[in-house]
C-alpha cells in the first residue's frame, strides 16, 4: 500500500496510466507534460511525445517550463519546423492521443481558454487557444486533464476555443470532424467519459476516498454517474517515487522556488491553461487523498 | 548587398512607425535585443505579428509601441499570463490594442503561404471553434476536388521580419540551429528581413547538408547582438532563462514596477551593455 499522496498526484498518475507504449501524444505543458513523461518514466518508455515546437519523439530528464525549452530538443529523435508539425503530423494524422485542457470544459467537453466574459470586452482575457483548436479536431481522440471546480466545469463554456461534442449527438461529424474527439476526461477527482450517445460527460471512475457528493458539488451541471462506478486504484509506490522525483529534478533545474507558487493568486492562471494544457501548480491547495482513509 | 547596421541603425531604417513587424522565434531565438531598441527608439502604432507574443511583446505592448496585436497563444510559457496584454486588451493601457487572434497552425501555415508567394493558406482548422465568429480573417472555401470544406486565412507578409540566429558568415549567410519555428518562413515571407546573430564567422560551419541555412540574399541587414535572445536562448551558446521567465510574472504585473523595470533594464541601458 503506497503512503498518502495529493489529489494533483492522483490526477498526474490516472493520466499516465491511460497512455499506451505504441501512443503517439501530442503533448502540452502542465499537467499534460507531466502525465505524458510519467507514462515514459513508468510502463510506456517507448511513447512518442511531440511538442508543438516541432519535437518528435522529446525525452526529457526534467519538465520542460516552455513548449520549446532546449531539453525537449535535445533529446528528440528529430526537430521539424512549426509549420511542418501542424501540417504533417498532426493535419497528418500521425497523432494518436492529444492532450487538452483549460480554463472552463463543459459538459459536452468543449473547452474555453480563450477569454471570461464576452470576447470584446472580457473580464479576463485568457492565452488563447495557441494549438488547440487543430488538436482537438484532428489527433485521433483528445484526453483532457483538468483540475474539477464549479468554477472551471460549467454547463456551458464562455468561449468554445476547441470543440468537443458541441451541444452532444452527432454534432462532431455533422462538422465534418473524422476523429473520435475528447473520450477521457481525467480530473483530480474524478475519471469521466462521454456517453455513447448523447456525448454528455459521465463520471465513470472516482479517485480513492472521493465521494459522489464531492464530485457532484465541483461541477457546475447535474452530473451523472455510470453503474457500476468504478474506483481508480491508488498510486504504487513506484508511481509516486518517479513522479516526485521528476518534479524534483525539474524544480531545481528551472531554480524556481517552491514551483511557481506566485502564479496561483492569478484568476487567469489558476484557471489553467496553455495550448492543451494546465498549469503545474494551479491549484493552491491540492486536495490531500489518503487511501487508508478510504480502506 | 545584405548590409551590417548597428542594431541601433538599422531600427530606425527598417521600422518606421506604424509598420507590421513579426519578430518571430518559437520559444527560442526570441529577439530580444531588437526588441528592446525598438521600444528605446519609441516606435508607435505597430502592427506586431507572433504566434506566441512572450515576453517580448508584452514588453512592447506595456510600453504603448503597438496598434494591433496578431497573434495564436498569449501567455508566459508555463508561467501564466502576460499582465501588459491583458491589461491592454482587458483596459486599455497605456492605450487601446486591437486584436486578430487565429490559432498556431492557421499561423503557421499563413507564415509558410507568405513565402510561398500565395495569398492565403488553406487548412483544415477551426472546426466548431467560436474564434471563426470574432476573426473575419478566417474564412472558408470548398476543394474544388472533394467538396471538402476548408478553413482559409491570409498570407502573412510582414513589412519587416525580425530574427535571431546563431551566426552569421562574413557574406552575410545565416545559420540557424534547433528549434527553428516559423524563422525560415517569416524572413521568406516578409518585404524586408533583419537578422541578429551571435558572432558573424569566417565559416558558416554548417553542420550537415540539410542545415537551415537562409542565404545572404533573402536577409536586408545583420546586426551583430551576443546574448540578443536572452531571456530565451540559442541553442549551443546559452541556456533558456526560465527562473527570469517565472520572475516576469511578478515584475509585469503592477504598471508602475513594470515602468520603472523597462526604464532602468531597457531605456537606460544601451544594447551594447546587455551583451
Amino acid at each position: 500500500m503506497s503512503a498518502s499522496y495529493t489529489s494533483t498526484e492522483m490526477m498526474a498518475i490516472a493520466a499516465a496510466r491511460l497512455l499506451r507504449n505504441d501512443d503517439v501524444c501530442f503533448v502540452g505543458i502542465g499537467a499534460p507534460s507531466l502525465a505524458c513523461n510519467l507514462a515514459r518514466l513508468t510502463h510506456a518508455p517507448d511513447i512518442t511525445l511531440i511538442y508543438e515546437s516541432g519535437t518528435v519523439g522529446a525525452r526529457p530528464d526534467v519538465l520542460p517550463l516552455s513548449i520549446g525549452d532546449p531539453e525537449l530538443c535535445e533529446t528528440a529523435r528529430t526537430t521539424v519546423s512549426v509549420p511542418e508539425m501542424f501540417a504533417y503530423w498532426l493535419q497528418g494524422g500521425r497523432i494518436s492521443v492529444g492532450f487538452l485542457g483549460g480554463a472552463q470544459l463543459d459538459r459536452f467537453a468543449n473547452i474555453n481558454s480563450s477569454v471570461i466574459g464576452p470576447y470584446d470586452q472580457p473580464k479576463v482575457r485568457l492565452p488563447g487557444g495557441g494549438g488547440a483548436p487543430e488538436i482537438a479536431a484532428l489527433c485521433r481522440q483528445t484526453y483532457v486533464v483538468m483540475a474539477q471546480t464549479k468554477r472551471s466545469f460549467v454547463k456551458r463554456v464562455d468561449f468554445v476555443t476547441s470543440f468537443g461534442f458541441g451541444e452532444g449527438g452527432d454534432d462532431r461529424q455533422r462538422l465534418g470532424i473524422k476523429t473520435a474527439g475528447p473520450t477521457l476526461v481525467i480530473t483530480d477527482l474524478c475519471v469521466m467519459r462521454p456517453d455513447p450517445t448523447t456525448k454528455e460527460l459521465v463520471v465513470t471512475a472516482l479517485h480513492p476516498g472521493v465521494t459522489r457528493e464531492q464530485v457532484a458539488e465541483n461541477t457546475g451541471w447535474p452530473v451523472r454517474f455510470a453503474d457500476p462506478l468504478e474506483v481508480t486504484p491508488s498510486p504504487t509506490d513506484e508511481e509516486l517515487s518517479t513522479l516526485r522525483d521528476l518534479q524534483r529534478r525539474t524544480a531545481e533545474a528551472h531554480a524556481a522556488k517552491p514551483a511557481p507558487s506566485g502564479v496561483s493568486a492569478d484568476p487567469s492562471t489558476s484557471l489553467g491553461m496553455t495550448t492543451g494544457g494546465v498549469i503545474p501548480s494551479e491549484r493552491s491547495e491540492s486536495r490531500d487523498l489518503h487511501p487508508g482513509s478510504a480502506a | 548587398m545584405t548590409q551590417f547596421p548597428p542594431l541601433h541603425d538599422a531600427t530606425p531604417t527598417y521600422v518606421p512607425d506604424g509598420s507590421t513587424i513579426a519578430l518571430e522565434g518559437f520559444t527560442h531565438l526570441i529577439p530580444f535585443a531588437a526588441g528592446h531598441e525598438i521600444v528605446r527608439q519609441q516606435k508607435r502604432d505597430l502592427t506586431l505579428v507572433r504566434m506566441t507574443p512572450d515576453l517580448i511583446y508584452d514588453q512592447l505592448i506595456g510600453m504603448g509601441c503597438a496598434r494591433k496585436l496578431v497573434f495564436s497563444w498569449g501567455g508566459n510559457p508555463g508561467v501564466g499570463s502576460l499582465h501588459r496584454l491583458r491589461d491592454a486588451v482587458e483596459h486599455a493601457w497605456p492605450r487601446s490594442l486591437e486584436i486578430e487572434e487565429h490559432s498556431h497552425a492557421a499561423m503557421a501555415a499563413a507564415y509558410a503561404a507568405g513565402a510561398a508567394g500565395l495569398p492565403c493558406a488553406i487548412l483544415r482548422g477551426y472546426a466548431g471553434s467560436d474564434l471563426i465568429a470574432h476573426n473575419t480573417n478566417i474564412r472558408s472555401v470548398e476543394c474544388p476536388f472533394t467538396g471538402e470544406k476548408l478553413a482559409a486565412v491570409p498570407a502573412i507578409r510582414p513589412d519587416v521580419a525580425i530574427v535571431h540566429a546563431q551566426r552569421a558568415d562574413r557574406a552575410g549567410n545565416v545559420l540557424i540551429e534547433g528549434i527553428t519555428g516559423v524563422q525560415k518562413e517569416v524572413v521568406l515571407a516578409a518585404r524586408s528581413a533583419i537578422v541578429t546573430v551571435e558572432e558573424i564567422v569566417a565559416d558558416l560551419r554548417a553542420p550537415s547538408p540539410n542545415s537551415t541555412v537562409l542565404p545572404a540574399w533573402t536577409i536586408t541587414a545583420i546586426a551583430v547582438a551576443p546574448g540578443g535572445a536572452r531571456p530565451s536562448y540559442a541553442h549551443g551558446y546559452y541556456a533558456r532563462d526560465n527562473a527570469f521567465y517565472i520572475a516576469w510574472d511578478a515584475i509585469s504585473r503592477d504598471r508602475d514596477q513594470f515602468t520603472r523595470w523597462m526604464r532602468e533594464h531597457v531605456l537606460e541601458t544601451p544594447v551594447e551593455a546587455v551583451a
